[in-house]
């Protein structure tokens, strides 16, 4: 800008600085906290998981490339915000990590195409695209959805090696491998409490609690390492990426009900440790319900919206016909929380709650 | 004393260090002023002069218009040589009527009233005369006729004025630098308008990063046990009024209303020296402390003005540009206006000029909104900047008025910490704009109904008058006609 | 299956028989739409919008014959509460915003003729027969009647100047990723 320039040139107004963070910055943090537990799930699970994680990055990258071209719009700023890939990477922690390939394929387009484009595009979508996708898939898809295969380490000696892990991806699995196939703690139990058996003589065998911290036990590619989802949270709410009021509510709400009914009857009710470290609850908690475009803006709204979560959780995982609930839950949340936004406003500066101005008091 | 938290704020990089250090200096005067008529919020002033007089520094060269105005007084002596239309320093680049002064180089000055000798036992009034007479207006940047200020309290009770040391903006330095260079001047001065005004105490807000400047007013105040220097929280935007009221009092001032109203009145540091200099002399307001600063400027520097001066000559003063700026600002980076050239004068509220590089600015495309809500959470009127800018954007502009975007000071908090970069504050002036405009425009056809009326019932009236005469003249013709029927028949 | 469908059949026939009769004995009869536009217009009867008088103008609007935009010297203000009554989005982007204008009468040219005196409805010009005639600023709304009469083109339309208080920011325009 020179000085002299002429006036009629259209003013820029104030502040003449600004943060240097940018959206593509927060997605950059969102996943260096993702790394470590995608990191632990790629070891217990193997290459099969690299590929499947890959291939659901990748169409929900060529999802967005797609539409955006379609729109006759420019892809290259909106894919370096880096939304796209953060969320075909939440959608491929949220499936069974020996997935066949086109099951990622399929998510992640229908999670950028139809969870996120057709709205308009970031910052558009009433839903999380990732969980739409995965709901998606699981009423599309249900046999392959629920295939949950025990961890193997990917340098043990029976783990799939390369060229073998991109074959089971490609849909050829191993008859050798058919051993490993196994329930998660979630499907089991709504199983075996379907069959009549209480959960006092089921949880002694193989699903220790323990187990789930540590991630050495079935089930998504994300949601075994609890420890290491909380760890990226915490580390989330420390930069101020995301705040408190969501995932404590969504835990909360949760774990009281679970610790309630379990004090009531332990035999048909889970406790609340296991529900809480088994399933995605800790990456809904943390990582999903959290995402700022299908969340309330207002730390009561977050509240609210997070207890919604943790309930219906509960609600669907003890009493519906699904083991897990999170992705359900989160959906029926996202479609309230325009309304939610509406009904908790913070308070205006000079007025009281109903928008009326104060009355002086000297 | 015990302090309020505000909401929310924001804590840009602050950069004072670029200009902190620099002791105030004087520029050598100009050789030609433009001295606009309006400086001031209210009308304009009226122009005393004209092209061809000779004036004295100090003289009264343009006087208040109406309740709400302030003179202008010449800066330093010389010929005025045109009253005309002279870019102003506003965004739109528009003109305005400006009193252009060649200087003669004299600096002579013109006859003062007198000072007043003891002020605190002055009547009040006489006080907020000499200050509507010496062309004070709030010089924290609004601009505000002082004096007018000085009346509130005839009507309400006021408990303390409040002296705004805050300087909350990044890169102004000026009032900083006034409190620890002419301290006792300006605790002289608030002393004098608290009498002014009716408050028993005087409190002076300063931001915990002006150390040396808490301490040196700290020791001119000493003496004084009504008046208090506190140091409030380091917070962008303290330095707003109601904010920094609500800091010291924990009073919120209700919408629509005056800090007045809950018996404070906020005055800024360099008013009050000008107050001072005003009471104690007879000194019109002639010039005022600014900071030039920015990363583009060569020398940063903290001078006293002659209102009037061009900001090309600032510039020049301060070694000019050492990299070309990416913008020109009039004011702070939060608030400031854009400068339209640097062709303009300096006027009364003009507290900075910064030139700021393109990595201060940090200028970038805006993206699409992601609904973070981090605008919720930092807006100290707690606002919801998010549904306010999305209603704008489709033309609701009702709803972004109900939703409260009429209560937003524009402090750009909002616009500074949003990641996808988006011109939030630029959507509520807009909208606050085109409010206004409608509201203009409403009540010019209600006007122009009403004038309409009028014209019909005048014309209603003229046409009824008409046949009234009408008739009144065929009932005379009538009249003579029988009259002279009757004459005839008689005879 | 006879019983189901013959009762919603009966069911069908009756109510939707109470709504006929209804919808003639509860019929509204006068239009007040049409007198509320009328208030909304300017009222002076300029003719800019080619119907003779505003209320022939607030007819048509009423019929939906008319556009919102269809009064000039109204401008946007009037085009939008027209819009927000009729319940309808006013298209204001194709809308020329010629900006208010006012009228000025040219001294040299003016003959002193009163005609414009008579043509305006807000008695905004001043003068007498063989006299100047002068525009007063602040009354005139900018409907061109004088215009169209003066018959030595004395009177132009200028548009109401910009000044630092009338001024405003404009609705910032942003790139294409903004929706």
């Amino acid at each position: 800008m020179k000085p002299g320039m002429n006036p009629a040139v259209a003013p820029v107004a104030a502040p003449h600085a600004t943060t240097a963070n940018s959206v593509g910055r927060v997605m950059a943090t969102v996943m260096t906290a993702l790394l470590p537990a995608t990191l632990c799930g790629f070891w217990l699970f193997g290459w099969p998981a690299i590929y499947l994680w890959i291939v659901t990055v990748g169409a929900a990258m060529l999802g967005e490339i797609l539409c955006l071209r379609l729109g006759g719009r420019a892809a290259r700023p909106a894919l370096s915000d880096g939304s796209a890939i953060l969320t075909g990477w939440l959608l491929a922690l949220s499936l069974p990590p020996w997935a066949p390939w086109w099951i990622g394929v399929f998510g992640g387009l229908f999670a950028t195409v139809m969870g996120k484009q057709v709205f308009g595009g970031l910052g558009q979508n009433l839903f999380n695209p990732a969980m739409a996708a995965r709901v998606a898939l699981l009423i599309s898809f249900p046999v392959q959805m629920t295939a949950w295969v025990a961890p193997l380490p990917i340098n043990a000696a029976a783990a799939p090696g390369i060229i073998e892990g991109l074959r089971i991806t490609l849909g050829a699995l191993s008859p050798a491998l058919d051993n490993i196939s196994s329930a998660s703690l979630l499907g089991h139990v709504k199983t075996e409490l379907s069959r009549g058996i209480d959960l006092l003589h089921l949880l002694t065998a193989g699903h220790a609690a323990a187990d789930s911290l540590s991630g050495a036990r079935a089930g998504s590619l994300g949601e075994t390492a609890a420890w290491l989802i909380a760890a990226g949270g915490v580390l989330m709410l420390f930069l101020r990426i995301i705040t408190w009021q969501i995932p404590i509510a969504m835990l909360a709400a949760v774990a009281l009900p679970a610790a309630l009914l379990h004090l009531v009857d332990p035999g048909r009710y889970l406790d609340a440790g296991s529900h809480l470290l088994s399933g995605g609850v800790m990456l809904g908690a943390f990582f999903i319900a959290t995402d700022y475009v299908t969340s309330p803006n207002t730390p009561r709204g977050q509240l609210v919206f997070g207890a919604g979560c943790g309930l219906l959780t509960y609600v669907i995982r003890t009493w519906s016909g699904y083991p897990e609930g999170v992705a359900f839950a989160v959906l029926l949340m996202n479609s309230l929380t325009p309304i939610i936004d509406s009904s908790f406003r913070p308070r205006v500066y000079g007025r009281d709650r109903k928008g009326v101005a104060l009355e002086p008091i000297k | 004393m015990r302090l309020f938290p505000i909401r929310g704020g924001i804590h840009p990089d602050y950069r004072k260090e670029l200009a902190s250090e620099q002791a105030i200096v004087s520029l050598p005067m100009p050789a030609t002023l433009y001295i606009p008529l309006q400086q001031h919020i209210g009308a304009p002033a009226e122009a005393q002069v004209a092209a061809g007089d000779l004036v004295k520094k100090g003289q009264l060269i343009a006087r208040s218009q109406g309740a709400v105005s302030a003179p202008q007084h010449a800066p330093t002596s010389g010929r005025i040589s045109a009253v005309t239309l002279v870019p102003a320093p506003h965004p739109s680049g528009l003109a305005q009527l400006t009193i252009i002064l060649e200087a003669d180089g004299r600096d002579e000055w013109g006859e003062l009233p007198e000072a007043i000798a003891d002020p605190f036992a002055a009547p009040a009034q006489a006080i907020k005369d000499r200050v509507a007479a010496s062309g004070i207006v709030g010089m924290g940047g609004a601009a505000f006729p002082s004096a007018v200020k000085l009346n509130l309290g005839i009507q309400l009770k006021l408990d303390i004025l409040l002296i705004n040391g805050a300087e909350c903006e990044p890169y102004l330095t000026c009032d900083d630098r006034v409190m620890r260079e002419h301290a006792a001047e300006v605790i002289d001065g608030a002393r004098i308008m608290a009498h002014a005004l009716g408050a028993p105490r005087v409190v002076v807000a300063i931001e915990d990063n002006k150390r040396q400047a808490l301490a040196a007013m700290n020791k001119a105040a000493a003496e004084y046990p009504n008046v208090a220097v506190i140091a409030v929280p380091v917070q962008y935007p303290m330095g707003s009024e109601r904010h920094l009221t609500q800091a010291i009092t924990g009073l919120e001032t209700p919408a629509k209303k005056l800090t007045a109203d809950l018996g404070v009145v906020v005055h800024n540091v360099a008013t009050a020296r000008a107050v001072h200099a005003a009471v104690r002399f007879g000194r019109p307001l002639l010039s005022r402390v600014l900071t030039v600063s920015g990363g583009a400027v060569r020398n940063p520097k903290n001078i006293e003005v002659p209102i009037g001066t061009k900001v090309a000559e600032l510039v020049a003063f301060c070694g000019g540009f050492k990299s070309e700026p990416s913008r020109l600002v009039n004011g702070g980076p939060m608030m400031g206006q854009p400068l339209p050239s640097l062709d303009v004068p300096v006027v009364k509220g003009t507290s900075g000029i910064l030139a700021l590089t393109p990595a201060e600015v940090n200028d970038a495309q805006a993206g699409p909104c992601i609904r973070c809500g981090t605008c919720v959470t930092i807006c100290p009127c707690g606002l919801s900047p998010v549904e306010m800018a999305a209603f704008i954007r489709k033309d609701k502009l009702d709803v972004a008025a109900r939703l409260g975007v009429q209560d937003c000071v524009s402090c750009g908090s909002c616009s500074w910490i949003c990641p996808s970069h988006i011109p939030l504050v630029h959507y509520f002036n807009y909208a606050k704009g085109m409010l206004m405009e409608q509201n203009r425009e409403e009540r010019k056809i209600e006007r122009t109904k009403t004038l309409a009326e009028a014209h019909a019932i005048r014309l209603e009236q003229a046409a009824l008058a008409k046949k009234a005469a009408m008739d009144a003249k065929l009932a005379a013709a009538k009249d003579k006609a029988n009259a002279v029927a009757e004459e005839q028949a008689g005879a | 299956m006879l019983v189901a469908v013959g009762s919603l059949t009966v069911m069908g026939v009756a109510l939707g028989g109470l709504l006929g009769i209804a919808a003639r004995l509860l019929a509204v009869e006068e239009n007040p739409l049409e007198e509320e536009l009328k208030a909304m217009l300017p009222g002076s009867n300029c003719g800019q919008c080619g119907y003779v008088g505003c209320a022939l103008a607030a007819a048509a609007l009423a019929k939906g014959e008319a556009p919102v935009t269809v009064c000039p010297p109204g401008g946007r203000a009037v085009a939008e509460t027209l819009a927000k009554k009729l319940g309808v989005t006013a298209d204001l982007s194709a809308h020329e915003d010629k900006g208010p204008e006012y009228a000025f009468i040219e001294e040299d040219l003016c003959i002193g003729c009163t005609r414009c005196i008579k043509e305006c409805t807000v008695d905004a010009i001043v003068g007498a027969t063989k006299q100047m005639h002068v525009v007063i600023n602040e009354a005139c709304h900018g409907c061109a009647k004088c215009f169209k009469v003066c018959p030595t083109d004395a009177i132009k339309m200028c548009k109401v100047p910009l000044t630092l208080s009338t001024w405003h920011w404009a609705k910032p325009e942003v790139g294409q990723t903004l929706h």
